[in-house]
């Protein structure tokens, strides 16, 4: 266990590769690649940390991070993650999973990892939709919304409610850190008429250098991050953006919700 | 434990032979009849005698198990994990994913009946999904067959050091009998080969290029390239490591094919006929994969007959007849559902089959 500094660095990132990225115009999976990055080396761990890639629109992951990687299996990274940490506690292993991933197919992985305290950092991609399969209905899908698989509106009644990860993951014990941040840039406005702000993108990026801050203090941390499927959601980007600042926000409101060892502050 | 003469069950000996192995890290669900595996783990977790053994851990299911041994061996880490059937099941997605990313790591199968839940008697009759692949896509394990518990003891050596020397999943595929049966074993001194994972292990991106383990490849062309590189993998393992145990072949007219707890049926059946001068003998696969294939063959050749004795409606009776060609006598005794063949029983089929006289 260590303390983690972050130092601010200038010019290109050497966390990521020069590879562009292969997400869709708008989605905020391209945002939080960077975030990421520039994380890994404003805290110098990019040396010693591996990346478990989980399966649906992050799988991809290994052609943009310049460190080590596994593929896991859908829902599995949390496992996979443990299984490396265990073994060389030295490391810094994280996974960037979808609300699929995470929170339907892996959420048994999910949940015990962090009721073991497994010193890992997760971030969940939270855009109430299965995009890599083509915009099925996730745990995460608003109540009515429609889905390719929820084609008159998400029926909770069937379906039950939305999932909410991160009150899940704050209400167990081996949890140490849980934040709930947004990727999503919001519109203001202003003198010179509509603008845009990228207050979320900063708290975004540091509630993920906290994540791994925790991890190197010997914590579990859980990072959602609420981001657009414009594509799957049949929106414009902008629509999209304004849906999750107006509607999904609500569901899923944006804030800390655990944080032993009181990083958020410092 | 090295040296001493100790009785052990089947399950307890494969544990300590995992530790002599150099047993990094253990990850598993309890199942009957395998829970003296993590049982036995569980104990000897912190014992300065096993330096190299770093972790334990019971999951919350058999896929967190496999995921977490994969996560161990892409580090490098002597990684192992233990179940029976219905728990082997589960194991398949694991498997099918390390042996596309090549991932070196040990899995036992204390084989029950089967299917369903079935019951707590011996099987074997997960020789095909241990065999022939048992998850998603192409892909083989290295299968070991034990027959005593002495086996159970020595083939987590062998199996470590194949899943090293193949970068692949191997299998100890035993059954209910012998990871239960109670029986002498030593443990000879024994130091693990080394085998240098620095090459792929991740570890950290220092000073090198990343390590990738994926099994994902959008490339058609690539795949199939990646793929036919793991099946020349798999060749080499066929002509390199085959293992099998011939008694009383060379003049037998009748050769029992046996693996397992079968063969020591089928074992007892030709030293109770030999002195009567019946002649058979017994050919019994140790790898189930690779199979000894050619060996049989040969002893086909030589105008043998055979008859395959399984714990299972007839599985390796395939591989046999694959291997022994048209036009040579393959006969099958199976018995199934926990029940196991008495020696009475080969013996009239033995019997049946003209083979001994009535």
């Amino acid at each position: 266990m260590s303390q983690l500094e972050y130092k601010v660095k200038f010019g290109k990132l050497e966390s990521l590769t020069d590879t562009p990225t292969h997400y869709c115009a708008g989605c905020e999976h391209g945002t939080l690649t960077r975030i990421i990055g520039a994380a890994m080396d404003g805290l110098g761990i990019r040396e010693k940390t591996v990346a478990i890639d989980s399966v649906g629109c992050s799988v991809l992951a290994y052609n943009y991070y310049n460190c080590d990687h596994i593929v896991a299996a859908h829902g599995r990274a949390p496992a996979v993650a443990a299984g490396l940490k265990r073994v060389h506690p030295e490391l810094m292993v994280f996974t960037v999973q979808g609300d699929g991933d995470a929170a339907s197919i892996g959420l048994l992985e999910l949940l015990y990892a962090a009721k073991r305290a497994t010193p890992i950092t997760i971030f969940l991609v939270n855009n109430a939709i299965y995009g890599m399969t083509g915009g099925q209905m996730a745990p995460t899908t608003l109540e009515g919304q429609v889905t390719t698989t929820t084609p008159f509106g998400r029926n909770v009644q069937l379906t039950g409610t939305e999932l909410d990860a991160s009150k899940l993951v704050a209400a167990i014990d081996g949890a140490a850190y849980v934040k709930r941040a947004s990727l999503v840039v919001q519109e203001i406005s202003s003198q010179r008429g509509k603008v845009y702000t990228i207050k979320n993108l900063l708290d975004a990026k540091k509630s993920v250098e906290n994540a791994f801050k925790v991890q190197a203090l010997g914590g579990f941390a859980f990072v959602e991050l609420l981001s657009t499927c414009s594509i799957n959601w049949k929106m414009s980007v902008l629509e999209s953006k304004r849906f999750v600042n107006e509607t999904v926000v609500k569901k899923y409101p944006l804030g800390l919700y655990k944080d032993v060892f009181g990083v958020e502050g410092q | 434990m090295c040296g001493n003469r100790v009785y052990l069950k089947g399950n307890e000996a494969l544990a300590y032979g995992a530790l002599e192995a150099g047993l990094n890290a253990y990850f598993a669900y309890p199942i009957t009849p395998s829970s003296e595996i993590p049982e036995t783990l569980a104990k000897e977790f912190g014992n300065k005698k096993y330096p190299e053994y770093k972790f334990f851990l019971q999951a919350a299911s058999e896929l967190e198990a496999i995921n977490m041994v994969m996560g161990a061996a892409s580090g490098g880490a002597r990684a192992m994990t233990a179940t029976s059937s219905p728990g082997f099941s589960l194991k398949q997605e694991g498997l099918s994913y390390s042996a596309c990313m090549e991932l070196p790591l040990l899995v036992v199968d204390i084989c029950r009946a089967g299917p369903g839940l079935g019951n707590l008697g011996p099987e074997q009759s997960d020789y095909f999904q241990g065999t022939k692949g048992g998850g998603h896509g192409d892909y083989r394990l290295l299968v070991l067959a034990p027959a005593t518990v002495q086996e159970m003891a020595l083939f987590p050596r062998i199996g470590f050091d194949l899943a090293f020397k193949y970068r692949n999943p191997v299998l100890i595929l035993g059954d209910s009998y012998t990871g239960q049966l109670k029986e002498d074993v030593e443990f000879p001194e024994f130091t693990p080969e080394h085998y240098d994972v620095s090459s792929w292990a991740t570890t950290g991106a220092k000073g090198r290029p990343p390590h990738i383990f994926n099994s994902l490849e959008l490339d058609y062309q690539k795949h199939f390239k990646h793929i036919g590189k793991i099946f020349e993998k798999y060749q080499r393992a066929q002509e390199n490591e085959v293992r099998f145990e011939e008694y009383h072949t060379e003049d037998a007219e009748t050769v029992i094919v046996a693996f397992g707890i079968a063969s020591r049926i089928a074992k007892g059946v030709v030293n109770k006929l030999r002195p009567k001068g019946v002649k058979v003998g017994l050919f019994r696969p140790i790898t189930l994969w690779p199979f000894p294939k050619s060996q049989l063959k040969t002893l086909a050749s030589k105008g043998k007959r055979f008859l395959v004795v399984e714990l299972n409606t007839g599985q390796m009776v395939d591989d046999v007849r694959l291997a022994v060609g048209d036009g040579v006598t393959v006969d099958f005794l199976g018995k199934w559902g926990g029940v196991v063949p008495t020696e009475a029983e080969i013996e009239s089929k033995l019997k049946r089959l003209e083979v001994v006289a009535v």
